[in-house]
């Protein structure tokens, strides 16, 4: 019994037990789930193997807003970042029919995860700088980003013919796994390894949980703010160059589509509260794992893409419930049937106060 | 006399009126150039199609601003639009249900889902944006449940309230979503400026402390900004059906933001408890005339207006924050300065 | 005076953990205006809250004018007729003059809101408290002084018959503060019941006829004015009996400050804020910020410390004139500070104890020179060893630990930054006795052992005295009297902070 409570109370419980739950679902459901062949070329290939290719750019999105949602921060311009990031990649590229680059495909990379760090430097300025809400800053970019990402594609969707830029999305030849993955690992060594041997995790969490003592402490908050800002941008610009690598295209309409409520999704699924403070990037990468099997589950029973978000949108509210300490308060309350409803015009905004000013 | 001129400056500046008259000079400013540009701008009916093709956004602009105005949110608005459309469509096509009833009931609905966001963001302290924006999946989401396809509506009753054109004049001639984007326009200002409850939102958005602590009923109008927000999305939504006569999981697509950059452009504060109604008409139909700009330009992509807008948006913001700022450090002295006078 | 008012027997309020009123009387008559003092953590916004329907109590009876009354909202406070005017003025700088004393009471025309008899009546009630402005106009267009007038308003035009004034002079001057009392006194001869806060020693003698003292929560006395010395009072709230006062004064070995001076504050003041201040603090020494409760202790620290900018005068540091705008830049002046309001100011609840104590030091030595593990837990380790931090485990949450034990873990952040300026606010408060002393020797050990310059606020008296060497008296955000060596005791200290006639 011990044991027990021990394993649910960890923060990784949720996202694992949901991510549980969808494998045993498609095992049952879905014929020759846990198969994996191997091609003639040495490629691995299967639906597990699948899973993990689509779902490295929601990883590598999640890591970036992970440390946002801990400043108490939100991005949801992160969709618009990636179409603006595949735009300009494939612009630089070109959609030459004789399968050419126009330019060098490094420099192409480079400049489409450029482009989404300028992405994450502007928002970044209006909410530390300017002190937007961050809902706000990042809505507008999120609505003329997509506008953004039409002028560079100049209103076509421009598919690329030139070999090696499919390599992102599938594999170089002569690897056995997808190069998504390795991407994917690459970008959760960096973190850790930003984590572990700079001090920029703990000045995130502290900025979260109590900015006032932070400042007291000599933290330059304003700063931290920027920074996880610019690193969401960073994040969504080598999402953007492996969408469009995995349909070989920029599609300005549809790339990155809805991914910034699957990145929020699986960061709140992972353990960190979206009211900010503490994170959890394991739990971010495994809730990413998770919504993206989610996904594959969905496509599987025949929800269309359009649909899905509805399933994805009551996730979110009961993660946030979850998350609510009115709700905890009012649920234990039902649990000992003492019938208090939620709190009426009195307590609504003493409760907070209420103790400390004794 | 310089420093006169800086006092009335500072007047200015700090007048709560002071974006609703940047916006109407901004306004007055591009249609002049629209005049100089086209020859076709001179034509009234150019003015009369801001009020047509805009009916919509003017409509859940009224809504999102009482959500603004309590320092809140509401993203759902373009996705409740979309959904409004494609029960509309569904309704009139696929069943025989008369049209009063149809509307009815696509409103209602709007009030629902208003009414379960206002409650789950003020029973359990959860952030407006969450909760708005899991609401715009949601309902979007549902949007494509109900069909993926595009519904025509062809309806004849319908399609006669939508063709209907009510002459202005002589000069010109305006469409039934016109009209009841004035008349919501009108209300929206009466319940805003002459009711306990429109005066009541004010203080809940300058501060919400003090508004408990006089006693105003905090918690109901909380919710309420939340309904008439989801009531105006729907309604906007019936109009938009008519101009579209369609339903389609696209329509209102970034709505959203047209609304809140609208609000913003016409003197809404983001923090709260600052708003003036026909600082809203202004923004949207500056957004009007953008498109019209593009429209009569014809070689710009309709995207160019989402960009401008951002910008636009984006620089009402930046005033708001600076001019804020500029405010507090003025008042922090303004105990001094009173003395010295 | 007249009738009996108001009546409050045996009142009790209990938080979690904390009792904070303990069988509280008071009593208040009509055309009466009645003090409430006491220190931080006595009880009056607590007592106050209990009769304005913010809290419910856990105890007593409240009586208004013989009728019993158990108001369960600030509206239902407000039907009793009993109206409040907080400090932070509780209005709403976006709505006009007139709105704000009508909210949710406008006059109505057809059921629409008639703004011009609104404006009318606002203004008439404005006049007769001797206030003449425009009442169309926002809020935010006047200052906190006739701000408070507004409040006042209201209170009155909601027929009140009990006003609450919540330190109302906080942000006012001189002249602002006469025209508030003469305000006052035409309300009291209307025959109002007013409840006046104020830690302004020389305000209360000035206006009120009662004094009604609390301490921990518990009901110290009520004394007419004009038979209580202001010396007695000042020993009535800090607990001190006069007479056994003389015996406190035997010290340990305090530390002797060197002649060397660390930090010179010459002249500085801040708008709003401080009014002057000019202060040398030597090494090795132990100073202490004495006065009362919004004196200018806290913000004098917090100019050091750059959490404010001084308006005027300069500060110098080692004999350079330096520019303290930010915490930051202070720190590299080997300056630290530990706050007064430890859960806003200083704890990050859900990190660990090392995380906390390390903090200030990482900080320092910013993002990319991230400190090893090791050195963490060896530094967290030392920490909590030193100054007998209890911990299970020092991976514990900060949050699970006992105030006393949180602000050790506070202090140890600071001391981890090894400076040569350490400025503690209110360090023991809320804390057990054992640790207060554990915290009052060490400041007096850092100074003499390490020649460190400990800056030591506190409200209990006896603490300060066994610690410095050298007490800057405060009073109104004035600087009023520098004591140190042998004139160190409780009663000349008492008496700078009292002044007037004592």
């Amino acid at each position: 019994m011990e044991t027990l409570k021990k394993i649910t109370a960890s923060p990784l419980f949720l996202p694992l037990f949901a991510l549980a739950v969808l494998l045993i679902f498609n095992i049952i459901f879905v014929d020759g789930f846990l198969t994996i062949e191997m091609t003639d070329d040495g490629r691995l290939y299967g639906r597990l193997i699948d899973i993990l290719n689509r779902s490295s750019s929601l990883i590598i999105l999640s890591l970036g807003m992970t440390f946002v949602i801990a400043t108490s921060g939100i991005d949801i311009s992160v969709g618009s970042v990636i179409a603006i990031s595949s735009a300009v990649c494939c612009t630089l590229i070109g959609g030459s029919g004789d399968g050419t680059a126009e330019y060098p495909m490094i420099l192409a990379m480079l400049a489409a995860v450029l482009a989404g760090v300028l992405c994450g430097v502007w928002n970044g300025l209006l909410v530390a700088k300017f002190k937007i809400q961050p809902v706000v800053a990042t809505l507008i970019l999120m609505t003329a980003g997509r506008g953004i990402a039409q002028l560079i594609t100049e209103g076509q969707i421009i598919t690329v013919y030139y070999k090696p830029f499919a390599y992102i999305g599938s594999s170089i030849p002569g690897n056995i796994l997808p190069t998504t993955i390795f991407i994917a690992i690459a970008m959760i060594l960096l973190v850790t390894f930003i984590i572990k041997k700079t001090s920029i995790g703990l000045f995130v969490q502290s900025v979260g949980i109590n900015s006032t003592a932070s400042r007291f402490t000599g933290i330059n908050v304003t700063f931290v703010i920027f920074l996880v800002y610019a690193f969401s941008g960073f994040c969504a610009g080598v999402s953007g160059l492996i969408e469009s690598s995995l349909i070989r295209a920029a599609d300005a309409n549809n790339a990155g589509l809805n991914m910034e409520m699957d990145a929020i999704l699986a960061v709140a699924l992972g353990g960190t509260l979206l009211s900010g403070g503490k994170f959890n990037i394991g739990g971010s990468v495994i809730g990413a794992i998770t919504i993206q099997t989610l996904t594959t589950t969905m496509y599987a029973l025949g929800v269309s893409s359009e649909q899905l978000p509805v399933i994805k949108a009551v996730a979110v509210i009961i993660l946030c419930l979850m998350q609510s300490s009115k709700f905890r308060i009012m649920f234990n309350n039902w649990k000992s049937r003492n019938k208090v409803g939620p709190q009426g015009e009195k307590n609504f905004l003493m409760d907070e106060k209420a103790v400390n000013k004794a | 006399m310089n420093s006169k001129l800086r006092k009335l400056l500072n007047e200015a500046i700090s007048s709560q009126y002071f974006s609703f008259f940047v916006t109407v000079i901004l306004f007055l400013v591009l249609y002049a150039v629209g005049i100089m540009t086209y020859k076709g701008f001179m034509r009234p009916q150019v003015f009369f199609n801001l009020f047509i093709d805009n009916a919509a956004l003017i409509i859940v602009t009224i809504g999102i601003t009482f959500t603004l105005l309590t320092g809140g949110i509401d993203l759902s608005v373009g996705a409740v639009v979309a959904l409004s459309c494609m029960i509309l469509a569904s309704l009139l096509q696929n069943t025989g249900v008369p049209v009063p009833v149809a509307v009815l009931a696509v409103l209602l609905l709007g009030i629902f889902i208003g009414g379960v966001q206002g409650y789950l963001i003020t029973a359990f302290n959860m952030q407006p944006f969450i909760v708005t924006l899991a609401g715009m999946f949601f309902c979007r989401g549902l949007t494509a449940v109900i069909s993926r396809e595009t519904i025509s509506i062809t309806n004849d009753f319908y399609v006669s309230i939508a063709s209907e054109r009510i002459d202005i004049f002589g000069l010109g001639f305006i469409s039934i979503g016109a009209v009841v984007a004035l008349l919501s326009l009108f209300i929206a200002a009466i319940v805003l400026k002459y009711t306990k409850f429109g005066r009541t939102i004010f203080a809940l958005g300058g501060n919400a402390a003090s508004a408990s602590l006089m006693g105003l009923p905090v918690f109901k109008t909380r919710i309420m900004v939340y309904v008439i927000s989801g009531f105006c999305a729907a309604l906007g939504g019936v109009v938009y059906s008519w101009i579209m006569l369609s339903g389609y999981t696209l329509h209102g697509l970034g709505m959203e933001m047209d609304a809140i950059a609208s609000s913003v452009i016409g003197g809404t504060l983001l923090t709260g408890g600052v708003g003036f109604i026909p600082g809203t008409l202004f923004g949207v139909l500056i957004q009007g005339v953008i498109l019209t700009f593009i429209t009569f330009q014809g070689t710009l992509s309709a995207w160019w207006t989402k960009i401008v807008v951002g910008a636009l948006l984006c620089i009402f913001i930046i005033m708001q924050a600076l001019i804020t700022e500029r405010k507090s450090k003025l008042s922090s002295k303004s105990s001094i300065e009173a003395a010295k006078q | 005076m007249g009738d009996l008012l108001l009546e409050m027997r045996q009142i009790d309020k209990v938080f979690p953990g904390v009792k904070a009123l303990s069988g509280v009387d008071f009593t208040l008559r009509s055309g009466e205006i009645h003090s409430i003092m006491g220190e931080n953590g006595a009880g009056k916004s607590t007592l106050i809250k209990v009769l304005t329907g913010v809290y419910p109590r856990d105890g007593g009876s409240i009586y208004m004018e013989g009728k019993p009354i158990a108001p369960r909202t600030p509206k239902e406070a407000q039907e009793e007729g009993i109206s409040t005017v907080y400090q932070e003025v509780n209005l709403c700088a976006n709505l006009t003059v007139a709105e704000n004393i009508f909210i949710g009471r406008q006059p109505t025309k057809h059921g629409f809101i008639d703004w011009k008899q609104m404006n009318t009546r606002a203004q008439e009630l404005l006049q007769k408290l001797n206030v003449d402005i425009d009442v169309t106009k926002t809020l935010d267009h006047y200052s906190v002084a006739i701000q408070q007038m507004i409040a006042i308003a209201r209170s009155v035009d909601v027929s009140a018959k009990i006003l609450i004034l919540d330190e109302p002079t906080s942000s006012l001057d001189e002249q602002e503060t006469q025209k508030l009392f003469t305000v006052i006194r035409r309300l009291k001869k209307q025959g109002m019941g007013i409840i006046f806060i104020s830690h302004f020693l020389e305000q209360i003698y000035d206006l009120c006829e009662k004094i009604t003292i609390l301490r921990n929560g518990e009901l110290v006395g009520t004394y007419d004015v004009a038979k209580l010395p202001r010396v007695e009072l000042i020993a009535k709230m800090i607990g001190k009996d006069l007479s056994a006062l003389k015996d406190f004064d035997k010290s340990e070995e305090k530390s002797v400050p060197s002649a060397e001076v660390f930090l010179d504050a010459k002249n500085i003041s801040c708008i709003g804020k401080l009014n002057h201040m000019d202060v040398k603090i030597h090494k090795g020494e132990v100073m202490g910020f004495a006065g009362l409760l919004g004196s200018g202790r806290t913000e004098t620290a917090e100019l050091l410390f750059g959490i404010n900018k001084i308006t005027a005068g300069e500060i110098v540091v080692n004999g350079i004139k330096m520019s303290l705008d930010e915490p930051m830049k202070a720190m590299q002046q080997k300056i630290a500070f530990c706050p007064e309001d430890r859960k806003q100011q200083g704890v990050i609840g859900d990190l660990s104890v090392r995380e906390n104590i390390i903090l200030a030091l990482q900080a320092k030595d910013g993002i990319f020179h991230h400190i090893p593990l090791k050195e963490q837990i060896i530094i967290a380790d030392d920490c909590i060893k030193l100054l007998n931090i209890k911990v299970s485990d020092r991976e514990q949450l900060i949050k699970n630990l006992s105030g006393g034990n949180q602000q050790k873990a506070i202090i140890a952040r600071w001391l981890a930054t090894n400076p040569e300026l350490l400025i503690l606010d209110e360090p023991t408060r809320g804390i057990d006795v054992g640790t207060k002393n554990e915290i009052q020797k060490m400041a007096v050990t850092l100074a003499k052992q390490k020649g460190m310059a400990v800056v030591f606020i506190s409200s209990e008296m006896d603490e300060m005295i066994r610690t410095c060497s050298k007490l800057i008296v405060l009073r109104d955000r004035n600087k009023v009297a520098e004591i140190e060596g042998d004139a160190i005791s409780s009663e000349n200290v008492m008496r700078a902070i009292a002044g007037g006639d004592a």
